[in-house]
């Protein structure tokens, strides 16, 4: 008997706490029925900060058309690929995530992404886009927007037209007196292979081959290329000349170029929102050769994609082809961002914007950043190789094969 | 809220049974209801409202192990905060179930994990494996048209009735290719099918797993591809080029011919010729991960040289760091020093700010063109510090000392007060010289409250991932390398790399060595503490 207190007590406390989370449950039901349509459905978006705002406003719209409820997670924008790979297949993950083109081939080896089908809307979409978002010939991915660096020019400080040769630019700059000449980010430990990009294909080197589709093969190292080694002894001579610096990290090299202390920098759109602001005259060019061959800049393209395992597919694939797909929604990322929109309506809307005209001309060149899951292989030791070459620290073209023996060993092994 | 709602209800039901009322009273009497019955009475519902509230969330997403562990624990909260004797576990509990979920279930998932092959590629169980393969290859047939859908069904089964490109109406099921059906059309979608019910949007949602899984042949011949919806409103003809059969565990590539058998040994869909698909699932490999440490010969090079520099960078750390704050210790212990207070405050300095904003700050300082070692200490050198191997290594050294000899300048302090000055005197008198005193006095006297503290400081060291990964990242990497190392890279630096860098994730082969790490820790632990237990046969 002395023990029937506590039991009564914790069954009614069980009993109570049981209904109160019954009513808390039957809330939001009941708030859905008396907004729209019924519907349960609830779709979960992750989203970083810079895109929230927008997809927020659409999703409004899309909640109120369709009677759906829209959660979203907010999240940094470098930890979506990974918490998307490794919660998708405990059920825990969303149906629709942003990201960025070059996650893919993780994302498909991981078997975590959906085939998306765009219809007729696919003509839409810039071609770059649409390629950079598929893998293996399928499309995986709505793309929201086109980002690719460029040489930004201070018209302050450099009053001629830039020279064809990046020799001539680099002589051209040093004439103009400023503390550095054409400002290419780097960091000290992992280099910036990214940044380097468009100087290296100016000699003919991209990173993969590609096979009879136009898709990049990881069998097809062409790093490993007497172009790739000519590049790697022009890059030992930028670094003898002060040019590239491996202390320049992008923080230093964007407040250099604001103060101006330098005529060019070869940077992105991310950054010409800033100098604008600091009411700096600029303009946008493509990166003059130094190897003889067009320089051509990687294009990453950002966008958005659905979950293997979504419950609701349906109406995730209609939030993100119909709502996400359009020419408002788009502007409004653009705005948000300073990325190019990917769908030529919206950035049709914004060509005469120099600044964006610059970016998109110079990407009309460009190369979709390899999105098989190989090119994580690649990043680590090509950066690092880049800084020891620029650092001197052993012959350029001994530097170069080694890191091409060591990335053709780790592609075979993984 | 939840206080003013349970009294009512609480004395209700106690009193609802209309025949014991006196024996009612006389709970009430026994069970000395006090106001701390009442606080604990709110306290537990909360726990048990959040427990319920997490066993119907979990059985939502159908975690059935949560929802086991979940019941356990409120069962044994309720029963331990409710019953007059149990006073032990009244303090225990909510650290055990801390301890449970926080160290006992990530030791034993580690461990779990370390005997598989999870890590990119092998994420998943195999059924999601074959799945995410049929879906990857089932793709819209090139130039094939788009149908404005409208979905239907007859109450049994959905069916898709579509616009064919001559403004036809047709239509069909999973089972019924198809075939052209007499329907009115209104704004380019069929309006209604005899007999079949059209479906809207919010219907369609309903039901929309089915509806999304949905394929209708387009012919008799499969070959001919089926109709399918991403969005409920247009249908697309697929064809998909792998065919899955369960039976002989299977995938043929329609397209090259090529059957891919399921490898159970190596989660892999495995050619004859030995190629494999992209996706494959995670299976246990038993030993695997661990012989793979010490037998691929890729791995055990940079092993063994990351396993030497760990031993050094936790030796020298505990050793310079003591060295140090032992120094400081015995110097301003001495009665002599002016503005002690001053000196011993200023010191504790390095120890107050939080580590990893002091590692950035030491980063940045030794930055070789802007660093403000360089440019202002040496005067515009250009000394790699962070970038030479060797030079890396003693930076790594240095900063752990800035920020481990106030620690170890403070547990020299508390144990320097606490030796007697009476066995000072009586060394003195026996003609002991400073030196003496020291040697043979205070050190041996120090070790016994310091010894455990320094052993546990080689313990933090040997793990101390921070200072590394915020100061070097574990570089400058060795390019020579078959993997990706560094020469400052410890043993948890390494781990993390093999898990989270840049190369394939191998989360598998990461916890394999963390519990290798462990065993090495562990097992100097436990051998140090006994010797150390001849220490306090001193006193």
């Amino acid at each position: 008997m002395r023990r029937s207190i506590p039991v009564v007590a914790a069954t009614v406390g069980l009993a109570l706490t049981l209904a109160a989370c019954a009513g808390s449950n039957d809330e939001p039901s009941g708030d859905a029925t008396s907004a729209a349509p019924a519907s349960a459905a609830t779709l979960t978006v992750w989203v970083d900060d810079t895109r929230s705002g927008p997809v927020k406003e659409v999703a409004k719209v899309f909640e109120k058309e369709k009677g759906v409820t829209v959660k979203f997670v907010q999240k940094d924008f470098g930890d979506i690929r990974d918490d998307f790979i490794s919660q998708v297949p405990a059920g825990q993950g969303p149906d629709v995530i942003v990201g960025a083109h070059d996650w893919l081939g993780k994302l498909v080896q991981n078997g975590v992404v959906a085939p998306i089908e765009l219809g007729d809307k696919a003509s839409d979409f810039l071609p770059v886009a649409t390629q950079a978002m598929s893998y293996d010939g399928t499309l995986y991915g709505l793309p929201y927007s086109v980002e690719n660096i460029a040489l930004v020019k201070n018209n302050a400080l450099v009053k001629d037209a830039t020279p064809a040769t990046f020799d001539d630019l680099v002589a051209q700059a040093k004439a103009a007196g400023t503390d550095y000449s054409v400002l290419i980010q780097q960091d000290e430990k992992t280099g910036d292979p990214y940044h380097m990009y468009p100087l290296q294909t100016s000699f003919g080197s991209p990173v993969f081959g590609t096979d009879s589709t136009g898709a990049y093969d990881a069998n097809k190292l062409t790093l490993d290329s007497d172009q790739g080694r000519a590049f790697a002894a022009y890059l030992a001579k930028l670094g003898t000349e002060g040019v590239v610096n491996t202390s320049i990290s992008g923080d230093v090299a964007k407040e250099a170029f604001l103060a101006g202390k330098a005529p060019y920098m070869i940077t992105g759109p991310w950054n010409t929102g800033d100098f604008a602001k600091a009411g700096l005259d600029i303009s946008i060019e493509k990166v003059p050769s130094a190897g003889g061959q067009p320089s051509q800049p990687f294009v990453g393209v950002q966008g958005f994609f659905i979950s293997s395992k979504s419950k609701n597919a349906l109406l995730a694939n209609e939030f993100v082809v119909n709502y996400l797909g359009t020419p408002d929604v788009q502007l409004a990322l653009y705005q948000a961002g300073g990325r190019a929109p990917a769908l030529t309506a919206a950035l049709e809307q914004i060509s005469d914007d120099p600044i964006v005209a610059g970016f998109a001309a110079v990407g009309q060149d460009g190369v979709p950043m390899p999105s098989i899951p190989a090119m994580d292989t690649v990043w680590a030791d090509w950066g690092a190789t880049e800084v020891a070459i620029v650092n001197q620290q052993g012959d350029p073209a001994a530097l170069w094969n080694q890191m091409t023996a060591s990335i053709a060993g780790k592609i075979a092994a993984a | 809220m939840t206080d003013t709602s349970t009294r009512p209800t609480l004395t209700s039901s106690g009193g609802a049974p209309p025949a014991p009322v006196a024996r009612s009273t006389s709970w009430w009497a026994r069970q000395d209801i006090t106001r701390g019955f009442w606080v604990k009475l709110v306290l537990v519902a909360l726990v048990d409202a959040l427990g319920v509230y997490g066993v119907l969330a979990a059985g939502a997403q159908s975690q059935w192990g949560i929802v086991a562990f979940l019941v356990v624990a409120l069962v044994a909260v309720n029963v331990v905060y409710f019953s007059k004797r149990m006073l032990p576990a009244k303090y225990l509990v909510p650290g055990l179930l801390f301890l449970l979920v926080y160290q006992v279930f990530v030791v034993l998932y580690t461990g779990y994990t370390a005997f598989t092959n999870y890590g990119d590629g092998h994420n998943s169980t195999q059924a999601d494996a074959v799945e995410a393969i049929l879906v990857q290859n089932e793709t819209r047939l090139p130039d094939s048209p788009a149908f404005p859908l409208t979905v239907i069904s007859d109450g049994d089964q959905l069916g898709f009735a579509v616009v064919d490109a001559e403004g036809a109406a047709q239509m069909g099921t999973a089972e019924e290719p198809l075939h052209p059906v007499e329907a009115p059309i209104e704004n380019g979608h069929v309006a209604s099918v005899n007999g079949w019910i059209t479906l809207s949007f919010n219907d369609i949602l309903e039901q929309q797993a089915e509806v999304f899984a949905l394929r209708v042949p387009i012919s008799q011949d499969p070959n001919d591809g089926s109709l399918r919806t991403p969005d409920g409103s247009t249908a697309y003809v697929y064809g998909s080029t792998m065919v899955w059969d369960e039976d002989t565990q299977t995938i043929t590539d329609t397209a090259r011919d090529v059957v891919y058998t399921a490898d159970q040994e190596t989660g892999t869909f495995t050619s004859p010729i030995g190629a494999q698909l992209g996706t494959g699932w995670k299976v246990r490999v038993g030993l695997d991960n661990f012989t793979k440490v010490f037998t691929d010969s890729t791995l055990r090079g940079p092993f063994v040289g990351v396993l030497i520099w760990t031993f050094a960078f936790a030796i020298l750390s505990v050793a310079t760091t003591f060295g140090l704050g032992l120094f400081m210790a015995i110097v301003l212990n001495h009665p002599k020093v002016r503005g002690r207070k001053i000196y011993r405050s200023l010191l504790i300095v390095p120890y107050a700010f939080p580590a990893f904003l002091t590692a950035l700050v030491w980063q940045g300082m030794l930055n070789r063109d802007f660093g403000f070692v360089n440019q202002t200490l040496l005067g515009g050198a250009h000394i790699p510090w962070l970038t030479d191997p060797w030079l890396a290594k003693v930076s790594v050294l240095v900063v752990n000392l800035w920020l481990g000899f106030p620690y170890m300048f403070l547990i020299c302090t508390g144990a320097l007060q606490s030796i007697p000055a009476e066995l000072y005197e009586a060394g003195k008198i026996d003609g002991a010289k400073p030196w003496r005193l020291f040697r043979s006095l205070t050190m041996p006297l120090l070790l016994v409250s310091t010894a455990p503290l320094l052993i546990a400081s080689f313990a933090f060291n040997f793990n101390n991932f921070n200072v590394i990964y915020l100061l070097t990242e574990g570089g400058p990497d060795d390019l020579s390398a078959p993997v990706d190392v560094g020469a400052t890279d410890i043993l948890i630096t390494f781990v993390y790399r093999l898990a989270f860098g840049g190369v394939n994730r191998q989360y598998g082969l990461a916890c394999a060595v963390s519990i290798l790490i462990f065993a090495i820790v562990a097992s100097i632990s436990a051998i140090t503490f006994r010797k150390t237990r001849a220490l306090e046969d001193l006193i």
